[in-house]
């Protein structure tokens, strides 16, 4: 993407490709959950967009808020447990927030699908993989119901399911996991989504696996051109499929970049610790005997019902100082295109600030 | 199916200058599971299929391969925790596989494991020091004071302070309680520790912390290690020796450089390619992504179990399980081909 970079100060300081406008945009997003131990922000003022045809990978250990984001996206948070206090997702000129419950389900599966961790929870166990494919297509498509088990017999070729005819009137427990989250992907897939949310897709799955499902979606992404909210832990899987990088701690955006600016020149120390913190697989092994210790984040991720003012990553930041613990930092452009939430990473770049 | 034809047919294991601290010998486990309405036959999941390997005193094998691999029954068999099928296994040169639970008693003192969810395998009704204390009590080692000053000093070590054993599991992060489950596993100063998949539910930035805290022990105290795990990336930092399984059987082992600069089983090859690295500019070697699932433990593929999915598989593969055979110094491999 070699487009002239501008700076949007309304969404937040992120920059937005001027050739074309992004399909997804999300502004300010913050989602509150009422809990015994009062109002949480499981998400916290997070601004991003997405372009067409793009991967933008979503990090963050447990507890940052990566899930929960994607939840409110789709407006997917039980109104009982938590609810998106403030902030806009604005996708094809509408806010999604502001739509009623019946275009909020034609949004649904139709233009923004998801992918979820668990094949076994998400999908229904007494319904055939054929039924709830058949049932999303006929929700958002005008077609009969013989046309839309050819689609859905179609699209779990597509996923490469071998034996498609016979398998679309199995049920999710007759699958493999492998097969299981193939099938999802084929259901999120089969109205021709614009935006597809992966949240930890192949975390449940053996890593054989998971290399079939990665080069899946991606072969998927460029014959759709789908664009794709990657959401994962594993900083592996994001350095082999995001375009651009978010990284997340304690309901927060702290680091975005493109992905090879975040793998070779973090600035959040938090980013930084994360990435040293890996076991490297494409180092030599040590001789025996004498083994590399690895660099650790000392403590653990804060309560989010007890956040430290401030910086809520300062009571672990070996860099840490007095304002860290006072203000919480902005977001600012560091490098060009390259945000940091951190008041003693380098001075912001002189180009194009405001 | 007699023990001691399992140990006659037993693949030999490369002999070590040290007596192991840890032997095992043709192990197996089958699985009793009854398919159809009368339960008329009954099948078996192979889930090990006569496994042999050992530890020195000091080292840690690894043991790792995709779920169902077998990898966890085996770990559980050493502690006794299920009864193996057939085979033996030797602590300090003693066969504990026909033991009684009595007779288990000295040796338990020998080994402990670590289990992978730190949220279940705490009792959450204990107190953190009481967990810790309860091998000692159990074991009638210490009295009462000097059970307490033993399980403060064992706090001390794994990096949890003393003023947190009146607390209850549920008030420690998922780390914190990794780290109790590590102290309970010392309190008996044991030779040998198994851990399954000890890091595996851990945030990264947490699991380094593990990880270091494991290392450090086997430093000051000589432990072994068998370490079960499916995350290569850990495996490669923490592990001497690897021992790569595949439906029930050792397809490959190896010396850690060794494995991952050589992997010679077609299904090592596949494995470390398909673990995504964290460096986007990295120009990997072809990625080769296997075709398929792994078949069921109950009706595994004849010869070699891996030929379903092996890209180089030839018809003597399909036929003729291959033999474990030491193919270069200290790297043994099952493939017809290598």
């Amino acid at each position: 993407m070699d487009t002239i970079v501008q700076q949007n100060l309304a969404s937040g300081g992120i920059a937005a490709t001027a050739s074309e406008d992004p399909i997804l945009q999300v502004k300010n997003l913050t989602t509150v959950f009422q809990t015994r131990s009062g109002a949480v922000p499981a998400v916290n003022d997070v601004s991003f967009h997405l372009h067409r045809g793009e991967t933008l990978g979503l990090v963050g250990e447990s507890g940052c808020g990566k899930s929960v984001t994607s939840l409110s996206i789709l407006r997917l948070i039980p109104a009982r447990a938590g609810k998106v206090e403030e902030g806009s997702v604005l996708y094809g000129g509408r806010d999604l927030m502001q739509l009623d419950d019946e275009e909020m389900r034609r949004i649904r599966g139709g233009e923004i699908a998801m992918v979820f961790q668990e094949p076994m929870t998400a999908l229904n166990p007494v319904l055939t993989i054929g039924q709830q494919i058949i049932e999303t297509i006929l929700l958002h498509e005008n077609m009969n119901r013989e046309q839309a088990r050819e689609r859905a017999i179609e699209m779990l070729k597509v996923v490469h399911i071998p034996e498609a005819e016979r398998q679309i009137d199995n049920y999710p427990h007759q699958l493999s996991g492998g097969m299981r989250q193939r099938a999802m992907i084929a259901m999120a897939l089969s109205c021709n989504p614009k935006v597809l949310i992966a949240d930890e897709p192949t975390t449940a799955l053996d890593v054989t696996i998971q290399a079939q499902i990665l080069e899946l979606m991606q072969e998927l992404q460029a014959k759709f051109g789908t664009s794709i909210i990657m959401i994962t832990h594993d900083l592996g899987v994001i350095a082999e499929t995001a375009h651009r990088v978010a990284v997340m701690y304690a309901g927060r955006k702290v680091e975005e970049a493109q992905v090879e600016d975040l793998f070779e020149d973090a600035i959040h120390p938090y980013t930084q610790g994360l990435l040293q913190a890996i076991p490297g697989m494409d180092s030599e092994v040590e001789p025996s005997g004498q083994r590399r210790r690895l660099y650790a984040i000392e403590g653990t991720v804060p309560a989010l019902a007890d956040l430290p003012p401030g910086c809520a990553f300062a009571p672990r930041c070996p860099l840490a100082t007095e304002i860290c613990r006072e203000k919480v930092p902005p977001l600012v452009e560091k490098k060009p295109r390259h945000w940091a939430a951190c008041w003693n990473s380098p001075r912001p770049y002189a180009a194009g600030q405001a | 199916m007699s023990i001691a034809s399992q140990a006659a047919q037993a693949v030999p294991v490369p002999a070590a200058m040290p007596q192991p601290i840890l032997k095992v010998e043709g192990l197996k486990k089958y699985f009793r599971v009854r398919k159809g309405l009368l339960a008329r036959n009954s099948q078996y999941v192979q889930a090990v299929d006569g496994v042999s390997f050992h530890i020195d005193p000091g080292e840690t094998l690894s043991l790792v391969g995709e779920s169902g691999c077998g990898k966890s029954t085996i770990g559980r068999m050493i502690m006794k925790l299920i009864e193996p099928t057939a085979g033996a296994i030797y602590i300090n040169g003693r066969d504990i596989a026909p033991l009684s639970r009595r007779g288990m008693q000295p040796y338990r003192r020998e080994m402990q494991i670590i289990f992978q969810d730190p949220f279940s395998s705490l009792n959450p009704r204990m107190t953190a020091g009481d967990i810790v204390g309860e091998p000692l009590l159990v074991h009638g080692i210490a009295d009462d004071g000097e059970r307490q000053k033993r399980v403060v000093e064992l706090f001390r070590k794994v990096g949890l302070r003393p003023d947190q054993m009146p607390r209850y599991p549920h008030e420690f992060s998922g780390g914190q309680r990794q780290r109790i489950g590590i102290a309970r596993a010392l309190a008996l100063g044991p030779k040998l520790i198994i851990g399954d998949e000890p890091v595996s539910a851990l945030d990264v930035s947490v699991q380094a912390q593990v990880i270091n805290l494991m290392t450090d022990l086997q430093q000051e105290f000589g432990l072994s290690y068998l370490f079960i795990a499916h995350d290569l990336s850990v495996v490669k930092h923490i592990s001497h020796r690897i021992a790569v399984m595949y439906l029930g059987k050792i397809v490959e082992l190896a010396e850690c450089g060794e494995l991952f600069r050589n992997p010679l089983h077609p299904y090592t090859e596949a494995l470390l390619s398909a673990v995504p690295i964290a460096n986007p500019r990295k120009t990997r070697k072809k990625r080769i992504i296997l075709k398929g699932d792994v078949p069921s433990p109950i009706d595994p593929p004849p010869g070699c179990r891996f030929n379903t999915r092996c890209p180089l598989a030839i018809d003597r593969c399909k036929v003729e399980v291959p033999e474990f055979r030491e193919v270069a110094p200290k790297h043994w491999v099952a493939c017809h081909l290598r």
